[in-house]
């Protein structure tokens, strides 16, 4: 491992180095510009793959390595290096994000063939998995929060990236700057939990944290894992501060892609898994990352079924999908794995359906509504296929990718936590609940585009399977997305691989039989697929969308999130904002106001002593000499008088 | 000779002095009683001088007397322009300089 050690840094270096050429380089490097991305991303995977090799063949007790590169920081009594942390769980995901990040960068160039700024877009990228790069690489909450933050900015950049000449201009720059600001309100609080942990550990690297974290009180614990679970759901998209995802899709798809995959909203589950000390120290804490992740899940499947519009559809599963990990993060060593696991194959899958919608919508001139859509099996079968090995994987059906994660998330559920049953039936009825509304939403995705028996397009359309560097990334992707989850997931390989770094689970009873899980859940998702299927493939979809039930109309708003956002957070900070403008103009500043009125009176009346006259300013003299000489007199008879008395 | 009538002397032409300045319009009158105050005060010096048999008082006396005759040129001058100007030497025509 020590001989190859020295390459890490360059995983982040290759994509760093590219994004600085492109946007220094200027139009000067528009010609050959996106293939230079390719390569920077490119030449990131290679030696992610290299130190994943070498990492393999180390024995598992030698696998987490601190590759320390230098002093960061030296204030006071805060001393930060500069290093990478590589263990199977950084690895991972270096190797998820740089092998699917390459193979967006390659679906790009042909995606964006057209696109005057297409090098731009490729600097972007790149400066997105360098930023995703450091986040996972770093060794302490610090130099993570650096990639934290430059993901952030990478995003805001990538989904406002047609924020010029396009209809629609206005309403990305709006989605960009919405996806900020709520990033903001979840980056407050890693801030703070880096702030508890100097007070209280002293220190902000991963080596000193998480050793200490068993011996931290349980309120600071608690304290600490909220913060964490306020930053991941920021990130991640959680509930509360899901708003941003759907409004995410105004940036072009493969971004989605990298955002929803790879990218981005992975990043809060990592940061649980990794800080999964910390949250074992706080019950608490764990119970409401469970919750959030619950919440979430049902939230963003119940969304997902009413979704029109095929990438929002698609956000609406990310978000449910990344409710699961959350969920699973919650569960304790148990979980992780499994939260770990699905995000694998979730990365895979997921990429492979949102560059499939790219896809489909490079082939239906742009056209995003899936009510216009309809048997393109025909004309785009290498698209058909793959997605539809993604949709089985998404469904968790055996032995695609997504059932070997899912059900262990589901298996987990069920496991009772310290004792309490209740936490089992609930959190694994919603788990099971919410397969069951994927595999809906997923099936009526899947048959309104490919399926139905008469195609609904708006006229003059033509589609047709895009250039080979669009299909053979899906063709990757959906060869991941069968078979990524039987590899890694038979023999539970995958989760003795992340044994080092997340601890050995010990094995607890579910309430439930195991069997009796797999096949219930497997029935309802089913019964979900079969549902669907009737209702979007044998039955004629409508063009126009029926007003639907409340549900549905609900749904379709996103659950009035925005309405609940303006109402409960928009409208109080703008009548504080009001409070305090009024308050600053009519008590501050009138009351400051005083003052130099009182100065001007007093001048005023100052003023009238200078008369112009003379004798009167002679008189003034006189007097003002009798008075010094009375007083004087005075003192002297008083000083005499009391020299006498002595 | 008692001392004490030198220097009640003194103040009484002080007084006198003092008073025409306050109470005089003309210019040239005021002067005079500026003048007055001035010899008041060197005869209080000169008498001091002669109580205390020390010859600082003297001095003094001189130096105020130069020092009269400097301000008398000065303000005699001044006094002419602002008559030249004005046609009028009366004190409070000239108010201008007030707030």
């Amino acid at each position: 491992m020590n001989d190859v050690i020295g390459l890490a840094p360059w995983l982040i270096g290759f994509p760093l180095i590219g994004a600085a050429v492109l946007l220094l380089g200027g139009r000067a490097t528009d010609r050959w510009g996106h293939w230079l991305g390719v390569l920077a991303s490119g030449a990131a995977a290679v030696v992610g793959f290299i130190l994943l090799f070498r990492m393999i063949g180390t024995p598992a007790e030698e696998r987490a390595v601190d590759h320390i590169l230098g002093t960061w920081l030296s204030a006071g009594g805060l001393d930060v290096d500069l290093g990478l942390r590589l263990d199977p769980l950084s690895m991972t995901f270096v190797v998820l994000v740089t092998f699917v990040g390459t193979l967006i960068h390659v679906y790009s160039v042909a995606y964006m063939d057209h696109d005057v700024d297409r090098r731009r877009f490729f600097a972007y990228l790149n400066l997105f998995v360098a930023a995703m790069l450091t986040l996972v690489l770093a060794d302490s909450y610090l130099l993570l929060f650096v990639g934290w933050e430059g993901v952030g900015v990478a995003s805001y950049l990538l989904i406002g990236f047609w924020d010029t000449g396009r209809p629609t201009a206005r309403e990305n720059a709006v989605a960009a700057k919405k996806a900020f600001v709520m990033n903001r309100v979840g980056d407050m609080g890693l801030i703070a939990a880096m702030a508890i942990l100097f007070a209280t550990v002293g220190s902000v690297s991963f080596a000193d944290v998480l050793p200490a974290a068993g011996g931290l009180s349980e309120a600071t614990a608690t304290a600490v894992g909220l913060c964490l679970l306020l930053a991941a759901c920021g990130k991640s998209a959680q509930f509360p501060l899901q708003a941003w995802l759907g409004d995410a899709m105004a940036g072009p798809t493969p971004v989605s892609a990298l955002i929803h995959a790879a990218t981005m909203v992975t990043a809060g589950v990592y940061l649980m898994v990794r800080s999964g000390a910390i949250l074992e120290a706080a019950p608490t804490a764990q119970l409401v990352v469970v919750v959030v992740g619950a919440v979430t899940l049902l939230f963003g499947a119940v969304v997902g079924t009413a979704k029109d519009e095929i990438k929002k559809a698609l956000a609406a599963s990310t978000m449910s999908q990344i409710g699961y990990m959350m969920l699973a993060a919650g569960l304790g060593p148990a979980g992780y794995a499994f939260a770990i696991f699905h995000l694998l194959t979730h990365g895979f899958f997921k990429a492979g359906l949102f560059l499939g919608a790219g896809s489909v919508m490079h082939a239906m001139d742009d056209q995003t509504d899936m009510r216009r859509f309809g048997g393109l099996s025909r004309f785009l079968p290498i698209t058909w296929i793959t997605m539809g090995l993604g949709w089985l994987a998404i469904l968790g059906i055996p032995p695609f990718s997504g059932y070997w994660s899912k059900d262990g998330i589901i298996e987990a559920a069920f496991v009772p936590v310290d004792g309490q049953p209740w936490r089992a039936w609930v959190f694994g009825t919603v788990a099971v609940v919410g397969a069951a509304i994927t595999a809906f939403y997923m099936t009526r995705l899947f048959f309104m585009t490919f399926g139905g028996r008469r195609p609904r397009w708006t006229e003059n359309q033509h589609p047709h399977e895009g250039s080979p560097l669009m299909w053979w990334p899906l063709v990757f992707l959906g060869v991941g997305s069968a078979g990524l989850g039987a590899v890694l997931g038979i023999g539970g390989t995958f989760t003795t691989w992340l044994e080092p770094v997340v601890g050995h689970a010990e094995h607890h009873e579910p309430v439930l039989p195991v069997p009796v899980i797999i096949g219930a859940t497997l029935v309802l998702v089913l019964l979900g697929a079969a549902l669907a299927f009737r209702m979007y493939a044998v039955q004629l979809v409508p063009e126009e969308a029926p007003r639907g039930s409340f549900l549905t109309r609900a749904a379709r708003r996103d659950l009035y999130q925005d309405a609940a956002n303006e109402t409960l957070v928009v409208l109080p900070a703008h009548g504080i904002a009001r409070l305090v403008q009024v308050g600053d103009r009519d008590v501050v500043d009138r009351g400051w106001g005083v003052l130099p009125l009182a100065v001007s009176w007093f001048g005023a009346m100052v003023r009238k002593a200078q008369t112009g006259y003379v004798r009167s300013y002679a008189a003034g003299m006189a007097g003002g000499v009798l008075v010094v000489a009375l007083v004087a007199w005075l003192v002297v008879r008083l000083g005499a008088g009391l020299g006498g008395a002595q | 000779m008692e001392i004490t009538n030198y220097v009640v002397l003194a103040a009484v032409l002080f007084a006198i002095g003092a008073t025409t300045v306050l109470l005089r319009r003309n210019a040239m009158v005021v002067f005079m009683g500026v003048e007055l105050m001035l010899n008041a005060t060197n005869l209080a010096f000169v008498t001091f001088a002669r109580l205390h048999g020390d010859l600082t008082g003297q001095v003094l006396a001189f130096f105020v007397m130069v020092v009269a005759a400097a301000e008398v040129v000065v303000g005699l001058a001044i006094i002419v322009t602002i008559f030249r100007t004005r046609r009028s030497a009366s004190v409070d025509d000239v108010n201008l300089l007030k707030g």
